[in-house]
């Protein structure tokens, strides 16, 4: 039988790892396309827009990843499309990531104080130009905090995509686990990288916070 | 024909009726002074003028544009009513420039260059020519509502709507303000102003407007009004603050 060393099983972990990071770099930039357009349509004051979009956040907020997961992976295929782990995981995180952003996002937009928007009408600006040149100029320096804070919940969510077949870290991890039988040694590796990727980040979110409050 | 006129406005807040019905001329080259007491309506007047609340019923027709209604082009109405408020709401990233020259860049697709030409113009006519690229937290409240009143400018407004601008300031902060409205006055522009400071309403203003409960009170040439006030409310009011 296959004899698995301490180094075989970290490197196939880190290779793994890989993935992890891709899935989460994609569905963290994705879901912020994604996000920043629902903003806008959340903010329009236009109530079809701010309906469709709440209903939207609802779904994706109110609703395990897990399930949103399967209904990607298998709800799509009934409809006679074949869908792989890697498509189905990538939209279930973006679009899971954007519904938390826009949340996060649309408490920055309303912390800025009316009077940027009604001296903003005033000079004839559109709705879109005032987002574009005095709202979020000033919200996405409040913004960088939470979203970083957020990106480390992404980090933790692309676990999931593991039981669709992703082979990500969690996934090869219970891989290793089932060749070599040692769970404690293969998960404590798991967790001490995810560890890695998420403290770094969560690390900087309090010190870009910090520094803002410092600056008021 | 008047440059704004306003006919029988009436606006309410819920239950409560904030414009019981207020008309009122102004023709170009007007500076107006609108006085009362607080709650009497005198800046919810003024934010209906260029569509910053909406009123019931009425109208209001400013430089040729119907306020209010359903097709109204608020863009273009904003582009030709200026207005500064109380509490200057100069955008805090942007320099004093900046702040000046963004309408004009992003409503007028002025170039760059123009734009700053008049930024600098503008901002020289309220004296703070030294402070192009100074941030608004580094001006004081006083040069921070001229900067304001320069970023309006800077669109050529027909009319300027003018908010309690020097209530927020310090009293020595308020005569720097006031200075550059009254040069504004004499150079023929039309100024519609909801003010406290009665000595500048009786000595700049060429019409003073007396708001009481939702409705135009008193009006007359201001001089007149101030020396022999008709109503005992205005008389009382007078008395309390003149």
């Amino acid at each position: 039988m296959l004899q698995f060393s301490f180094w075989d099983i970290l490197s196939n972990l880190l290779i793994a790892t890989q993935w992890t990071i891709v899935l989460s770099l994609i569905a963290f930039v994705c879901g912020g396309i994604v996000g920043l357009a629902l903003l806008f349509m959340r903010t329009s004051r236009i109530p079809a827009l701010e309906w469709f979009t709440k209903v939207y956040i609802e779904f994706f907020q109110g609703t395990p990843l897990l399930m949103q997961l399967f209904l990607f992976f298998f709800g799509i295929a009934l409809f006679g499309f074949e869908v792989s782990p890697w498509t189905a995981a990538t939209l279930a995180l973006t679009f899971w990531t954007s519904a938390f952003l826009t949340e996060v996002w649309r408490g920055c937009v309303e912390s800025i104080p009316k009077g940027q928007w009604e001296a903003s009408s005033s000079l004839a600006l559109s709705y879109i130009e005032q987002m574009r040149y005095v709202i979020l100029p000033q919200a996405s320096r409040i913004a960088v905090a939470p979203t970083v804070g957020f990106s480390v919940q992404v980090i933790k969510g692309t676990a999931l995509a593991s039981i669709i077949g992703f082979v990500e870290l969690t996934k090869a991890g219970t891989m290793l686990n089932n060749a070599t039988f040692r769970p404690f040694l293969v998960y404590s590796l798991v967790a001490l990288i995810y560890f890695c990727l998420c403290f770094p980040l969560s690390w900087w979110a309090k010190k870009i916070e910090g520094r803002l409050n410092v600056a008021r | 024909m008047s440059l704004v006129s306003i006919r029988d406005v009436r606006k309410s807040f819920g239950a409560n009726e904030v414009l019981k019905g207020v008309s009122l001329d102004i023709a170009k080259g007007d500076v107006v002074a609108i006085i009362g007491r607080s709650g009497s309506g005198k800046s919810t007047l003024l934010r209906c003028i260029n569509g910053l609340e909406t009123y019931q019923s009425g109208s209001i027709i400013a430089d040729g544009i119907e306020v209010g209604g359903a097709s109204t082009n608020l863009r273009e109405l904003r582009r030709h009513v200026g207005m500064v408020f109380q509490q200057f709401n100069l955008f805090p990233h942007l320099t004093a420039a900046e702040n000046v020259m963004l309408a004009p860049t992003v409503v007028n697709k002025v170039s760059k260059a123009e734009a700053r030409a008049t930024a600098a113009e503008v901002l020289a006519k309220v004296g703070l020519s030294e402070k192009m690229d100074a941030y608004p937290s580094e001006l004081s409240g006083g040069q921070q509502q001229r900067v304001a009143i320069a970023r309006s400018l800077a669109m050529r407004p027909k009319v300027l709507l003018c908010d309690e601008i020097t209530s927020a300031l310090d009293p020595e902060l308020v005569n720097e303000v006031l200075r550059v409205v009254e040069q504004l006055a004499r150079e023929g522009m039309t100024l519609i102003l909801v003010t406290h400071e009665m000595r500048f309403a009786r000595d700049v203003g060429t019409k003073l407007v007396f708001m009481h409960h939702g409705k135009v009170h008193e009006e007359g040439v201001p001089k007149e009004v101030f020396a022999a006030p008709r109503t005992p409310e205005l008389q009382q009011f007078v008395g309390q603050v003149g």
